[in-house]
C-alpha cells in the first residue's frame, strides 16, 4: 500500500533578519498512510510549523518533493489542496457567526444553503457545540473557540488534517479531555492527522507514530513505545520522558547479561546482545526502570515528591556520579537522608552505542 | 458611597470639557438653528421675527414676492454630495491597494512612507491648491508635457472644471483616506486570511469574505473622514472651480461674507448638516449589513 503523503528530502531555507541562513527543514523525508495519527514533537523552531505550512501550500520548498494520494503537490496553491488546518490561534473569522465559519468551506465550494445547513449542523454535533451556532467567535470560552476551528477543518472532509499545536493554549484537565475527544473523532472521521504539539505526554497518549525532530532534521520516527523505549540517540531519550543517561563502560558478559559500570563504580546490568567487555556505551534507564529493595546500589536520598500513589525520589548514589531519578511505590521511609537501594530488570535497560 | 464618590471625581475631570464643547461647539450651532428662522437683516445681520422663506428658497418654494422657483440650491446641493462622494470611491481605489503595499514594507521604509503622507500638511493648503492651479492650467505644467510628447494637439481644458474640483479634493484628501485605512489594513488578522485559503477560498473569495469586511472599519472611517469635509468643502472649488464647480459651501460662504444674507447662509448650514448625517447612517448601516458586521 503506497502511503497517503509522501516527502522526499523536503529542504527550506530561510534567510534571518540577522543575515544569516536558517534551515528550517533540512532534508524532511516522511510518509503518513491513510487514517494515521502522526505526530511531529520537537523543540522550539525545529521546523514543525514550516513543516506543516509547506504540506497545507503556505511555504515553498527550496527542494524536494510532496506527493498527496499519489498527485504532485508542487506549485498548487492552498486552496487546491485537500487538506485543512486547525490554526494555533485557531484563526475563526470574527465577523462571522459560529455557523458560518464551520461551513465555510462548503460555502466557498458552492454547496447550496440547505444542505449546508444540515452539515453544519451535524458537524456542530460532533465537536459537542450543537446550538451554538448563532454565536460569534467572540462569545465563547477558549475550548469552545477550539472545537469550532476542528469543526471548520473537518466538514469538507479533507484527506489529511494538520493541527499546529491545537491544545496549548487549553489549561489541563480541558486538555486532557481533548486530547481524547481528538483521538476519538480520528478513528470515526477516517482522516489522517498530522499533530504537532511541545507536549511529549501528549505524543506519547495520542499518536499511531512520532516524529522527532532538531533543527530541521527528523531525529526518529517511531512509535510511541519505540520511542520511549528505543531511543536512537541521547537528544530523543532526554526529549521524551524522564530519563537516567549513564555513560557506562563494559566489565564483562555473562550469558545473556552484561555486566557495566559509570566511572564512579557504581554497577549496571545490561542486555548481553553483543557487548564485548571494555565497549563504552550509554545506558537509558527510566525513573519507573528502578526499584527501591533491600539489595541493589546503595544510595542515599536527596529529595522525595509525593506524587499520590507514587514517590518520585532524588537519589544520589553513594559511588558517586550524578544524581538519578526515580518512580516508585510510595512507601514510609523513603525520606530525604534516608539510604536506599536500587535494583533494575537488565531486560528494560536500553543501550545507546555511544558513551 | 464609593460609586457616588467616583461619579463626582469624574464630572469635576471632565468639566472644562464639556464647558469647551458647550460653549464653543454647541452654542454656535444653536444660534445657527436659530438665525435660519429668522427674516435677514437689511445690512446683514438679522431681524429678529420669524421667517420661512430660508427654508423655502432651498427647496424651490418661492415666496411670491422677492422669488420665483429656483431648484438651483437643491442642483448644487446634489452636485456637492456627488463631488464628494466621487472623491470619496477615487481616494478608497487610491490608497485600499497602497496601504497592503505599505503595511508589507519593512519598519524603516513603512516609516518614511507614513512620514510621506503626513508631509502635506506641512504646508499651507492654499499653496499646494495654487501649485496645481499652476500644473493644470492651459500653459501649465501638464499640457505643456502632453503638447510636448504629442498626446494632444491643443491644450486641454481642465482648469475651472469639475474635474479639477474633483481632483484637487482628491489630492487634499488622500491622507485622511490613507490613515485609517491603513491602521485597519495593518491589523488584518494574516492567519484568518490564511485560514480562507485553507479552507479553498481562492484569492479573490477570500478578498470578498475576509480581507474587505475585515477592513471594513478603516473603509468606513475613511469614507467619513473625507466625505464629510468635501462636502462642505469651498477652498478647492475657489481656486479650482469655474461657475460649474461651484459647491454648497461658496454658497454659504457667499451668504455670509458677500450677500450678507446670515439666515439663508445658516439654513443652508443646517440642510448640509442634515443631509450629512442622513446619507453617513444610512450608509454606514448598510455597508454593515452587508458585511455581516451588523
Ligand atoms: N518567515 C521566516 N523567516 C525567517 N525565519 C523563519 C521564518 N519562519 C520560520 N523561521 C525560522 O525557521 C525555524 C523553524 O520555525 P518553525 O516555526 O517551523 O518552528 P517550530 O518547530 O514550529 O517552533 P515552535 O514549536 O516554537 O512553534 C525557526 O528558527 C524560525 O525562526
Ligand atoms: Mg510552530
Amino acid at each position: 500500500m503506497s502511503a497517503l503523503l509522501e516527502i522526499r528530502d523536503a529542504r527550506r531555507t530561510f534567510v534571518t533578519p540577522e543575515g544569516g541562513r536558517l534551515a528550517a527543514l533540512d532534508g524532511v523525508s516522511l510518509d503518513v498512510s491513510a487514517n494515521e495519527f502522526v505526530t511531529l514533537l520537537g523543540p522550539s523552531g525545529c521546523g514543525k510549523t514550516t513543516l506543516l505550512r509547506a504540506i497545507s501550500g503556505f511555504e515553498t520548498l527550496d527542494s524536494g518533493t510532496m506527493r498527496l494520494g499519489g498527485a504532485d503537490l508542487t506549485g498548487l496553491p492552498p486552496f487546491r489542496r485537500p487538506v485543512n488546518t486547525v490554526f494555533q490561534s485557531y484563526a475563526l473569522f470574527g465577523h462571522m457567526t459560529v455557523a458560518r465559519n464551520v461551513g465555510y468551506a462548503l460555502e466557498v465550494a458552492g454547496v447550496a444553503k440547505a444542505a449546508r445547513e444540515a452539515e453544519v449542523a451535524e458537524a456542530l454535533e460532533k465537536v459537542g457545540l450543537a446550538g451554538l451556532g448563532a454565536r460569534k467567535p467572540g462569545q465563547l470560552s477558549g475550548g469552545q473557540r477550539q472545537r469550532v476551528a476542528l469543526a471548520r477543518a473537518i466538514i469538507a472532509k479533507p484527506q489529511l488534517l494538520l493541527l499546529d499545536e491545537p491544545l496549548s493554549a487549553l489549561d489541563r484537565n480541558l486538555r486532557q479531555q481533548m486530547q481524547l475527544e481528538l483521538k476519538t473523532l480520528q478513528h470515526s472521521l477516517g482522516i489522517a492527522f498530522i499533530f504537532v504539539t511541545h507536549d511529549q505526554e501528549e505524543a506519547l497518549t495520542m499518536s499511531d507514530r512520532i516524529v522527532v525532530m532538531r533543527a530541521g532534521q527528523i531525529e526518529q520516527i517511531g512509535t510511541p513505545r519505540d520511542i520511549y523505549r528505543h531511543p536512537k540517540n541521547r537528544f530523543v531519550a532526554e526529549f521524551i520522558g524522564e530519563t537516567n543517561l549513564m555513560p557506562v563502560t563494559i566489565d564483562r558478559v555473562d550469558g545473556s547479561e552484561a555486566l557495566a559500570r559509570t566511572a564512579e563504580g557504581v554497577e549496571l546490568r545490561l542486555p548481553a546482545s553483543g557487548r564485548k567487555p571494555g565497549e563504552q556505551v550509554t545506558a537509558v534507564l527510566r525513573p519507573a526502570d528502578f526499584t527501591l529493595g533491600a539489595s541493589g546500589i546503595p544510595a542515599t536520598v536527596s529529595r522525595a515528591v509525593y506524587l499520590g500513589s507514587d514517590l518520585y525520589v532524588f537519589v544520589q548514589p553513594k559511588a558517586g556520579g550524578p544524581e538519578l531519578r526515580v518512580i516508585a511505590r510510595d512507601t514510609a521511609g523513603v525520606e530525604a537522608g534516608a539510604t536506599v537501594h536500587l535494583s533494575h530488570d537488565p531486560a528494560r535497560v536500553h543501550v545507546l552505542e555511544a558513551a | 458611597m464609593a460609586v457616588k464618590r467616583q461619579s463626582v471625581v469624574l464630572g469635576v475631570l471632565l468639566a472644562p470639557v464639556t464647558l469647551f464643547l458647550g460653549v464653543f461647539f454647541l452654542l454656535p450651532l444653536c444660534i445657527i438653528a436659530l438665525f435660519s428662522l429668522l427674516t435677514p437683516g437689511l445690512y446683514g445681520g438679522v431681524e429678529w421675527s420669524f421667517y420661512h422663506w430660508n427654508y423655502g428658497r432651498i427647496f424651490g418654494w418661492a415666496d411670491g414676492i422677492n422669488e420665483i422657483f429656483e431648484p438651483i440650491y437643491l442642483q448644487i446641493l446634489w452636485r456637492s454630495l456627488s463631488f464628494a462622494a466621487l472623491t470619496v470611491v477615487l481616494t478608497l481605489i487610491l490608497c485600499y491597494p497602497v496601504a497592503f503595499w505599505v503595511s508589507r514594507l519593512n519598519d524603516r521604509w513603512r516609516l518614511v512612507f507614513l512620514f510621506l503622507i503626513t508631509l502635506p500638511f506641512f504646508c499651507s493648503l492654499i499653496v499646494r491648491l495654487y501649485a496645481w492651479l499652476l500644473i493644470l492650467k492651459p500653459t501649465g505644467l501638464l499640457n505643456t508635457i502632453l503638447l510636448w510628447t504629442g498626446l494632444i494637439s491643443e491644450p486641454l481644458e481642465i482648469l475651472y472644471t469639475p474635474a479639477a474640483v474633483v481632483l484637487g479634493m482628491v489630492y487634499v484628501m488622500i491622507p485622511f483616506m490613507f490613515l485609517p485605512l491603513y491602521a485597519a489594513v495593518d491589523n488584518l488578522d494574516r492567519a484568518q486570511v490564511e485560514a480562507s485559503m485553507d479552507l479553498g477560498a481562492n484569492r479573490i473569495q477570500t478578498f470578498l469574505k475576509v480581507i474587505l469586511p475585515q477592513t471594513l472599519p478603516g473603509i468606513l472611517g475613511g469614507a467619513v473622514i473625507v466625505f464629510i469635509p468635501s462636502v462642505g468643502n469651498f477652498v478647492v472649488p475657489d481656486v479650482l472651480g469655474g461657475a460649474k464647480g461651484l459647491m454648497i459651501g461658496n454658497l454659504v460662504e457667499q451668504q455670509f461674507l458677500s450677500s450678507r444674507n446670515w439666515p439663508f447662509g445658516s439654513a443652508l448650514s443646517m440642510i448640509i448638516m442634515g443631509v450629512v448625517l442622513t446619507v453617513l447612517m444610512v450608509s454606514v448601516t448598510r455597508a454593515r449589513k452587508v458585511s455581516g458586521h451588523a
